[in-house]
């Protein structure tokens, strides 16, 4: 399936060259917008509705907010999209794809398409808070750096049983300071502020590396 | 310190078991005491059949297996742990059941016999606190399966001797595992940040965020885990997440740890996951459909 590329600056989905920018043609099926400025691209599209699929790179935003929600029927060839990235890592392979209720299906398998066609690994969620990954990592982040505070172990027997205990390729106190606790608080607060759900407040340390990196 | 030859092993269940082949394995004599001898000797089959394809693998000689195999022996008369230095209990999770073991182990050990509890869930202060001898107790918590698995969590408990803690904490090295000290709190580390995890995932389900299939795609391509999490669920069995995150729950009462009540609802309709063919995925034979 062939699709374009609009790109407005500063995609953190794809802020380095990559097979899927490569394979990109000046015309296509699927408009894919990514970038920063991707809504305003998305509003000055002409005749979106003419095309399999619209995807629109997300942050930490719901689709709905581009495209607008009615009652739950909400939904039609835009789809929203974002690799998981944390902090300052590279992105990894994985694209969240976020639909509507009311999502056309060939949408959603044309978006999938072009990305498992680029190498990516593509799961889809509902337009929800979080998605699936933020979701589910920001608690066990926020809760590994509570415990930590706490003194439940010392931060290397912390990470060394979540490694060799569950089979999990770096422990959580590793994993945050190699990507940076100030963006992991940045992505829970918006979540805390969203959900309301105290597991998402952001754990202390977090907190003071987000101060510290406004300093 | 106190040097330890000779490991007693309570309960032959598939942890016990596994505590007693990791023991046996480094040398030391090792006792397995269960009421069951229908349960020893099914672990007796089970450690034979370890020890075969250990053989297989190139990893032991036969003469080497047995040699483990004669310093390994099964017993249904709990005095026979009277030969220990220490003895590693691994029967259910229950505190009443536990603290009548121990009862009984502190009548025919002798007083310098250590013990130590394989609990994930429950406190090693408070089983320590019905063995008679809480100075000698400390918490050793094998992973699944545990002659495969090199971590042990060890937990001293309030009145835990630091002797005890540390002839506990060598004869795991002396055993080839990887001890990480972690206070006495419910779940240690590993439970503590499983289950709500797990939860997690449960609740996405739950609320229509995802498929168990993209979520565990998810969590796979996006952490690198080597399991998802609904995958794993449907491997451990929902009716044993529901008894540990129950237990946890019980022990924290956070949010996280509230069992969400799409598991309850699951074991009602009978699906416990990969045992009875349906979970958040149906299985048929060794395949796995839904994924």
């Amino acid at each position: 399936m062939l699709y374009e590329i609009i790109d407005t600056g500063g995609s953190r989905s794809f802020p380095a060259s990559h097979p899927f920018l490569d394979k990109a043609e000046g015309s296509g099926d699927v408009v894919v917008i990514i970038g920063e400025n991707a809504a305003r691209s998305l509003q000055s599209l002409a005749r979106p509705e003419m095309k399999t699929a619209v995807l629109i790179e997300l942050g930490t935003q719901c689709l709905g907010v581009h495209t607008g929600e009615r009652r739950g029927l909400e939904g039609s060839n835009v789809l929203g999209f974002a690799r998981f990235r944390l902090g300052a890592a590279d992105p990894t392979p994985l694209v969240e794809i976020v639909r509507q209720p009311n999502t056309a299906e060939a949408a959603i398998a044309g978006a999938r398409e072009i990305f498992e066609a680029a190498g990516l690994q593509v799961a889809v969620c509902g337009d929800f808070d979080g998605r699936i990954l933020d979701r589910l990592v920001r608690p066990y982040f926020n809760a590994a750096l509570r415990r930590l505070d706490e003194g439940l172990a010392t931060a290397d027997d912390l990470d060394t049983t979540l490694r060799l205990g569950l089979g999990y390729p770096e422990g959580p106190l590793s994993l945050l300071e190699r990507t940076g606790l100030d963006h992991h608080s940045e992505v829970t607060q918006a979540l805390f502020e969203a959900l309301g759900d105290p597991a998402y407040a952001p754990a202390r340390r977090a907190r003071v590396a987000r101060i510290r990196s406004k300093a | 310190m106190a040097e330890i030859k000779t490991v007693g092993v309570a309960g032959s269940g598939t942890m016990g078991a596994g505590i007693a082949i990791v023991a046996a394995r480094a040398g030391f004599r090792t006792i397995v005491f269960d009421t069951r001898a229908e349960a020893l000797e099914r672990a007796r089959k089970q450690t034979e059949g370890f020890f075969a394809k250990s053989v297989e693998r190139g990893k032991l000689t036969v003469s080497q297996v047995g040699g483990i195999m004669a310093g390994l022996s099964g017993t249904t008369d709990i005095a026979a742990l009277s030969a220990c230095d220490i003895v590693i209990e691994a029967v259910f999770e229950d505190l009443g059941v536990k603290h009548a073991l121990c009862a009984e182990l502190d009548k025919v050990c002798p007083p310098h016999t250590m013990f130590a509890s394989n609990t994930s869930t429950l406190s090693i202060t408070e089983i320590a606190a019905g063995s008679g001898r809480d100075d000698r107790f400390v918490g050793m918590h094998f992973c699944l399966p545990a002659q495969l698995m090199k971590l042990v969590e060890m937990s001293p408990g309030l009145k835990t001797s630091e002797d005890t803690f540390r002839s506990a904490w060598g004869l795991c090295e002396a055993m080839g595992q990887i001890p990480v000290k972690t206070k006495d709190n419910p779940g240690f580390i590993l439970n503590y940040f499983l289950i709500p995890f797990n939860n997690d995932a449960i609740r996405l389900v739950e609320a229509g965020v995802a498929a168990p299939a993209e979520i565990d795609r998810a969590v796979k391509a996006g952490l690198g885990y080597p399991m998802g999490p609904l995958e794993l669920l449907d491997l451990i069995g929902l009716d044993t997440h529901l008894l540990v995150a129950e237990a946890l729950y019980a022990a924290t009462h956070e949010p996280r740890n509230a069992v969400p009540a799409l598991v309850k609802r699951m074991i009602a309709a009978g699906q416990l996951g990969r045992k009875t063919g349906q979970g958040f995925y149906a299985y048929r034979g060794n395949a796995m459909f839904g994924g």
